[in-house]
């Protein structure tokens, strides 16, 4: 593709990630509730603790992190480019960010995120009088 | 307590995802490894090659290193597998992307590679397989003579 190209169909915004030289990419991701609390677990292949980034603020909880490759020779055949993953949730506010809690293992991290305590389903027993 | 629940399902739906969703860069580019399963080929899969190896990395999250199989026959590297799914209680699902289950994917090599030889590293769930290419599948140079 020819720099003409790129300056037709790009504008503004391709500009700025030209800059960055950085490629996005949303991880794929499993969420579920439990009683307790929310669970997330996301996909990150080549991504180690120490490159790994997870905030949360206001609720909003945002998973940043770089992939590293260890692939410097001639490529033959490509199927993905290392790059950024970043994703962003909103969490209700049920959920108690203060005691999140997380795990990366074999390039899956997990995210524990437990319902404060005004939350949790109660079971009410019934009594007969 | 159910209109939190509602509520909840609904913020999560407000997830901004899509802000960084390779724009403008065309299929190639994609975000990598998304989303199910069925829908793209797993694990994902580069192949590069100088002089000495031919080089194998695939993407294999979440998989251990024990539930993965590699062989080598005439050429051609297969890498089988299963990715477990980790069960518990009773969970309301919210997203469901990863998938989980049996691969397999073969790759041509297209050179005699030496299969005694093959090194395969697994770290935070990526495979890189190291082949050395046979000296007898290595180019040969041939000078020309002039009289």
């Amino acid at each position: 593709m020819g720099q003409k190209d790129i300056s037709v169909r790009g504008g503004r915004e391709l500009e700025g990630r030209e800059q960055s030289h950085d490629l996005f990419i949303r991880p794929a991701v499993d969420i579920f509730e439990t009683d307790e609390g929310l669970t997330l677990m996301a996909d990150l292949p080549g991504v180690g603790k120490e490159d790994l980034n997870v905030d949360i603020e206001q609720g909003l909880l945002t998973v940043q992190a770089k992939a590293k490759t260890n692939l410097h020779a001639e490529p033959r055949q490509r199927e993905f480019l290392p790059g950024h993953f970043y994703r962003q949730f909103q969490l209700a506010e049920i959920f108690d960010a203060e005691r999140i809690s997380a795990e990366m293992k074999n390039g899956v991290l997990t995210l524990h995120v437990p319902k404060s305590e005004a939350a949790k389903p109660r079971h009410i027993e019934i009594t007969a009088s | 307590m159910e209109m939190d629940i509602l509520k909840e399902m609904e913020s999560l739906r407000r997830e901004i995802d899509s802000a960084f969703k390779g724009f403008g860069m065309g299929s190639f580019l994609e975000p990598s490894f998304l989303p199910g399963m069925g829908l793209k080929r797993f694990p994902q899969i580069n192949v590069a090659q100088d002089k000495d190896n031919v080089y194998v990395e695939a993407l294999v999250p979440g998989v251990e290193a024990k539930d993965l199989d590699l062989t080598v026959m005439r050429g051609v590297l297969s890498l089988t597998g299963e990715r477990k799914e980790e069960t518990g209680p009773q969970r309301t699902w919210h997203r469901r992307e990863r998938g989980h289950g049996k691969f397999m994917r073969t790759v041509d090599l297209s050179c005699d590679v030496d299969a005694d030889k093959i090194v395969a590293k697994f770290s935070n769930g990526v495979l890189l397989v190291t082949m050395p290419i046979q000296e007898k599948a290595k180019p040969k140079k041939i000078s020309v003579k002039t009289h």
